[in-house]
């Protein structure tokens, strides 16, 4: 008997994973399709039916290595750029640029779609990194939390040093969190290198809560979900993804975004042709792909970021609960490619130790 | 002479496999990086131990490492110790269940774990809503998260199975009647404990309480999510040099001190492991075991018993309801002030509302989970069953000895590092493997080999040399011999070590997070998919999915405890 049920034990996922393993590439009539290898993060996600189109319309097969944060992804790429094992890399970020760039993995290319594109999307002026999204990593709050309590939200991050507002902010942090970097930045690009550590001593003061990771910090700490900090440093499109994401229809999202000059920092992320590829031509390809509208549109539900090709029309849930900030903060690239490790171990120092 | 040559060619010949593996997936893939990391001073590879020293950062981690180490390890000791006695000396109803239950938490990813303790001491937890409602409090008085306590808590949790079952097995086994003599001849109880029981039990403790160490000195998964940004193992100071930091000498010059600590603590393991298998008249549990039935021994069983399952187990099932709880709070209260049981989150698996190429319902993720772990179990076997026979058949050899050690490297060596290792090293035909799905098998097989190993070792040292002999003078070759004796007496020891690679597998997920395709997610990464993205139904969605990884994982934990019946196991 137990050696039956042993045999169902190793039988039983053997077929499960035959089964589930057809894979059926559609394939164009005549050659067998080349292979496109893109490299990007564990966060990237597009529709099906998008991806499908592009690989009938160039007889390819695209096969996404997307394994580890934007961070690590990053990595892998420099460490391997001597020999590469993938043809484009989509994925960072500008507040990781600095490295992809000083490593030199990337070779030019001046895509014809780049005209359409605003300038301020485009920081790399030698067009080794493409611009493809964008997302604000904004301050989030409860909003029954504070109705409640008739108390008025904060408006902009000089209200957070206030005493009405001690213990109500819970913040990522820099060196583990991709939005908790982005936050620091904001901080630093609003009240300057040689203030914001104060206003960080200030919030250290009013009793901030620093977590290692976004999850923690929405799903644990956060109000919203029944944690004690009705503050959270999130994305603008959070709330429009609550209403997406609700079991029971919301007609609003529970949560607002403060978008006050300076308080936000505008992630902007990049694609670009690692040096070496072999398949030069698809490569160009695919980043003309990403960057035409087909692309840009899928983006929003898939991957929570917005097109830079301003030609693409956003679903109708974002158009109604986005909020966009007008003036985000800004850092150039250059200080943060000068300074980005003394920040973050500057910020260690002072708000951890 | 003859005799003697051919045994040392047999043992070339079972470590050819498992040392070639090693060679090829350990050694090869760490040495490239860390050299590659080095190299990156452009001061000579030395420098950067040079600066690394005389900074602050190397030493004050690694002390943070040991004193936290030191800490959870003495509290699993004092929550096991009594555990292993009660499973060592007592039968009674539920205790397969009881010790299957309380093998769950080892198998299970931190991701998972973090909910799990979410959902029972959060501030949205169990704990908290009831506190709130009895003493009608507004905030919640517990604070979990983002402590020492998290820290300690979490490892207690994870680990204390080792102590149930390398203690508990062992202790089983010793021979009552020598603490009964003691008694007899005028020590009172806790005499007859000190100075009889706890000398031989000894090496068994020390032994357990070493793995333990092992595994809380390169915690990671823990630190981050459950400590917080205040704490740092040098396993997550490691990941910050070198993803945040890109610091990657100072990673590297990190990764060879975790190695070097590791390598001492591996070696006096397998020291005290070889100890432990001298043979001290071990008897069968018939005669060691005994029914609980004075009063006092009820008293104390039940007392332990609540004990573990409030550690081990309420985490767990306060994660199982939250995942049939509706989480949701109504508009404008704080909290649900009226849970209401709902399958919809599990529902909600199977359907693919964004038409993600990536997105894979639950049965196909449990397949690809199974696929691998299948994959592991196998490779791990194939592997261990070779270094098993070698090791069982040289017991005294110091090359032995310094193997043994070896094997159990991979599991205090950082999974940044290593999964960085395999794209620098693995990157030539025919072994350009970057982007293989073969990866993920290969990065489990080294994590489960040292505990095949550990399982077969003894099983096959516990075989008479003697049938061997007979069967080899009726003429029977050197493959027969292993076929017709060996194989067949350690069948439940295999079956366990099978169990063990193949459960460690299903919950791996440091290292697959690294490698694996997006097209075939395991569990584990199929449930960071879900919260890592904002809204009810993806949180409730991933609180689903680690409750069927919790089921699968414990159907295996009670699969090898039924086997295990007769085994003195290391663990």
């Amino acid at each position: 008997m137990k050696t039956k049920f042993l045999y169902l034990f190793i039988v039983i996922p053997l077929i499960i994973s035959a089964c589930s393993q057809t894979s059926g590439s559609p394939t164009n009539a005549g050659t067998a399709p080349r292979t496109l290898t893109v490299m990007t993060h564990d966060s990237f996600a597009a529709s099906k039916s998008v991806i499908s189109a592009f690989e009938t319309t160039n007889n390819v097969k695209v096969q996404f290595i997307a394994s580890g944060d934007a961070g690590t992804a990053l990595n892998k790429a420099i460490l391997s750029k001597d020999n590469p094992f993938a043809d484009v890399f989509y994925g960072v970020d500008n507040t990781f640029l600095s490295r992809a760039l000083t490593e030199d993995i990337f070779q030019p290319y001046k895509s014809s779609l780049l005209a359409d594109i605003p300038t301020q999307y485009k920081l790399d002026p030698q067009n080794r990194a493409l611009p493809v999204d964008w997302g604000d990593v904004c301050l989030n709050y409860d909003k029954s939390y504070f109705s409640q309590r008739d108390l008025q939200p904060p408006q902009n991050l000089e209200d957070l040093l206030k005493p009405e507002y001690k213990n109500m902010l819970v913040v990522e942090n820099p060196a583990t969190s991709s939005p908790g970097l982005a936050f620091l930045l904001a901080t630093i690009g609003h009240f300057g290198t040689d203030m914001y550590l104060d206003f960080w001593r200030g919030l250290v003061a009013n009793n901030v809560q620093v977590v290692n990771d976004w999850e923690t910090a929405y799903y644990t700490n956060f109000s919203r979900w029944g944690g004690n900090q009705p503050v959270v440093v999130s994305y603008s499109s959070s709330p429009p993804f609550e209403v997406l994401g609700s079991k029971t229809p919301l007609t609003e999202p529970q949560t607002a975004v403060i978008t006050s000059d300076g308080s936000c920092f505008r992630q902007i992320e990049f694609v670009g042709i690692l040096h070496g590829t072999k398949n030069l031509d698809l490569a160009e390809k695919w980043v003309d792909f990403m960057l035409s509208i087909t692309f840009q549109e899928d983006m929003p539900l898939q991957m929570y970021v917005f097109p830079v090709n301003p030609n693409a029309k956003l679903n109708e849930t974002f158009q109604k609960f986005l909020a966009i900030p007008e003036n985000p903060a800004y850092v150039s690239l250059q200080e943060i490619a000068a300074n980005r490790e003394a920040w973050i171990n500057a910020w260690t120092e002072t708000v951890l130790r | 002479m003859i005799l003697k040559r051919h045994r040392t060619i047999t043992a070339i010949l079972l470590w050819l496999a498992p040392i070639c593996f090693l060679l090829l997936f350990y050694f090869f893939p760490l040495g490239s990086i860390l050299k590659l990391s080095l190299a990156r001073s452009q001061q000579g590879l030395l420098s950067p131990f040079l600066q690394a020293f005389n900074s602050a950062i190397p030493w004050r981690v690694l002390g943070f490492t040991l004193w936290q180490a030191i800490l959870s390890t003495i509290l699993t000791l004092a929550l096991g110790l009594p555990g292993a006695y009660l499973f060592a000396h007592y039968n009674f109803r539920g205790k397969p269940l009881l010790q299957a239950l309380t093998g769950i938490p080892f198998l299970m990813p931190t991701l998972v774990v973090a909910s799990a303790f979410n959902a029972l001491l959060g501030p949205n937890g169990w704990l908290n809503i009831g506190l709130m409602q009895v003493f009608k409090l507004t905030s919640p008085p517990v604070q979990f998260t983002n402590t020492f306590t998290a820290i300690l808590v979490a490892h207690v949790f994870y680990n204390t199975t080792i102590i149930l079952r390398m203690v508990g097995d062992f202790w089983s086994h010793l021979d009552p009647r020598l603490g009964q003599a003691a008694r007899m001849l005028g020590a009172n109880r806790w005499q007859a404990i000190r100075l009889v029981t706890m000398p031989l039990l000894a090496p068994a403790i020390a032994a357990a309480a070493l793995l333990v160490f092992i595994f809380d000195f390169t915690s990671f998964g823990v630190i981050l999510i459950l400590g917080g940004p205040r704490f740092a193992t040098l396993e997550v100071e490691i990941y910050y040099q070198t993803i945040s930091l890109f610091n990657l000498p100072l990673a590297a010059v990190l990764s060879i001190l975790q190695l070097a600590c590791t390598l001492v603590l591996t070696i006096l393991y397998t020291r005290l492991i070889s100890r432990l298998s001298i043979p001290l008249s071990l008897k069968s549990r018939i005669v060691t075991q005994r029914r609980l039935t004075s009063p006092r021994s009820k008293l104390m069983a039940g007392m332990i018993i609540v004990t573990l399952l409030t550690l081990l187990i309420l985490p767990l099932a306060a994660l199982a309801v939250r995942s049939v709880t509706r989480i949701e709070p109504n508009r404008g209260e704080q909290t649900v002030t009226s849970p209401g049981f709902t399958l919809d989150f599990y529902r909600a698996l199977e359907i693919n509302n964004t038409d993600s190429i990536f997105y894979a319902p639950p049965s196909t993720a449990i397949a690809v989970s199974l696929g691998y772990a299948l994959a592991t179990t196998v490779l791990a076997l194939m592997l261990g069953l070779p270094a098993a026979l070698a090791l069982s058949r040289e017991t005294a050899s110091p090359i032995s000895h310094g193997l043994d050690a070896i094997l159990m490297l991979p599991l205090g060596t950082s999974a940044v590092t290593l999964g960085l290792g395999f794209i620098v090293a693995l990157d030539k035909p025919p072994l350009d493997l970057r982007s293989s799905w073969i990866l993920v098998p290969l990065a489990h097989t080294l994590v489960a080999f040292p505990f095949v190993v550990r399982n077969l070792t003894p099983a096959l040292r516990s075989i008479h040399p003697r049938m061997r002999q007979a069967a080899a003078v009726l003429g029977a070759s050197p493959g027969n011999v292993l076929r017709y004796i060996d194989i067949p007496l350690i069948g439940r020891s295999l079956l366990v070590a099978s169990t063990f690679a193949f459960t460690i597998s299903l919950g791996e997920f440091g290292a697959t997070s690294l490698i694996a395709r997006p097209e075939y997610p395991t569990v584990p990464i199929a449930i960071y998919r879900l919260i890592s993205r904002p809204g009810e139904l993806n949180f409730g969605q991933a609180l689903a999915l680690s409750t069927i990884l919790m089921l699968v994982a414990g159907a295996g934990m009670l699969l090898i405890d039924r086997m295990r019946i007769r085994d003195i196991g290391e663990f």
